[in-house]
């Protein structure tokens, strides 16, 4: 039996794992892809305290291995379940079960998809979720970006660069993302933003050639003709998995408050899954040293 | 056994007409993802497979990348006596990966 197990190795996971073996506790790290979650897509952190710039994927690779270095324990299976047996808690995976004092949810999110036929079948294919991700290929190209959020925002920029034209396809009237990077696009001779308008149906012969976009007030209907489409609509929590033992908010996240307590003594949560104001990397490692530290003394308390 | 560098000029003969299934990881140094799935290509190359696990730098072999019409990366794609077989986009676990070749 492990003191602590860490759901996801994401910056909150590998955060709670350093603050755990710090506190001399036993820790499993279980992930179903590889360390570093959502920010190992980003090619450039600028906004971490210490380092002006580090890739997404250095900067998890650094965290992994002063986790690793601590001691931390580290298996690649997805957690498919938790059962709470008091004292004891056990999660399950998709091959084995382990069993921990305390267990601390760091999944953090996945992207959200439009929800449309062949978006599945078409992503890599002219559908993309990551535009520093795949932006290379469209140079000279046309492309869309759907979303109203700093992402969308940051990636209709970005792809400007690139591009020969960007569409912007927000559903509401403006944009909620950061101001600077809004007037920054408004600028840009190649972007044209279409508001109050929806995605509606992806077009493809053996990959996307265009989409329909509908406005919302007048219901009419516009065909774009692209070759790629960024879709940057948000994330989801990814926290199904748990629903029995700790309380979702109305948008699935974990209400919790900053001390990162769920319902379910000895269970914590960590990051990007937790209801909170802001999601930055910053505010995951934080999470994760919290979670940590709360865990310690609730396995201190038991004794 | 170690994972081979492609290019346009060894693709034919390593890829194309390989005796055995070929895993081609297309990628970039710049893709995070990418990277993060380096070390579990590395892994299953080194537990010997009935099959060789290749890397194409899309950068550096533009022209490979569309002819197979990559558009995102990570992309892996399976060939079985030089035809593509099965396709993956993304980043996914090593089990996935040994799946996609041997499922």
């Amino acid at each position: 039996m492990y003191d602590i197990i860490i759901v996801g190795a994401g910056p909150a996971g590998m955060t709670a794992a350093i603050y755990a073996r710090r506190a001399a506790r036993t820790v499993l790290v279980l992930e179903a892809l590889s360390y570093g979650g959502q920010i190992i897509n980003t090619p450039d952190i600028e906004n971490y305290p210490v380092e002006a710039h580090i890739s997404g994927f250095d900067f998890s690779t650094k965290v992994y291995e002063q986790a690793k270095g601590l001691g931390a324990e580290f298996k690649f299976e997805k957690v498919v379940g938790l059962r709470d047996e008091g004292a004891v808690k056990t999660v399950v995976t998709q091959k084995n079960e382990y069993q921990a004092k305390a267990v601390i949810l760091a999944t953090g999110s996945e992207n959200r998809k439009l929800g449309l036929e062949d978006e599945q079948k078409l992503t890599g294919r002219g559908v993309s979720y990551c535009a520093t991700c795949d932006g290379n290929f469209y140079r000279k190209k046309v492309v869309a970006v759907v979303g109203g959020g700093n992402t969308a925002l940051e990636d209709a920029l970005y792809l400007s660069d690139l591009a020969q034209k960007v569409y912007l396809i927000h559903r509401r009237d403006s944009f909620r993302g950061e101001e600077t990077n809004a007037a920054r696009l408004s600028e840009r001779e190649n972007v044209e933003i279409i508001y109050n308008a929806n995605v509606t149906r992806l077009l493809s012969e053996k990959r996307l050639t265009g989409i329909e976009v509908t406005n919302k007030l007048d219901g009419s209907v516009r065909t774009l003709e692209v070759n790629g489409l960024f879709i940057a609509v948000g994330r989801v929590p990814e926290n199904e998995n748990f629903a029995g033992l700790v309380d979702l908010d109305e948008a699935g996240y974990v209400a919790a408050g900053e001390d990162c307590h769920t319902r379910t003594p000895g269970v914590f949560v960590a990051g990007d899954n937790r209801a909170k104001m802001l999601r930055q990397l910053v505010t995951a490692t934080a999470d994760g040293a919290m979670a940590a530290t709360e865990a310690v003394k609730y396995i201190n308390a038991m004794a | 056994m170690s994972i081979m560098e492609i290019n346009k000029g060894n693709f034919e003969a390593e890829v194309l007409k390989s005796d055995v299934p070929v895993l081609a990881d297309f990628n970039a140094g710049w893709c995070g993802p990418c990277r993060a799935m380096k070390p579990m290509l590395e892994e299953l190359a080194a537990g010997n497979p009935g099959y060789k696990i290749v890397s194409i730098d899309i950068d550096e072999e533009d022209e490979l990348a569309e002819e197979y019409e990559v558009s995102s990366i990570p992309c892996l794609v399976v060939f079985k006596g030089g035809e593509e077989v099965n396709r993956s986009v993304g980043l996914i676990p090593k089990d996935a990966i040994a799946d996609l070749v041997e499922g």
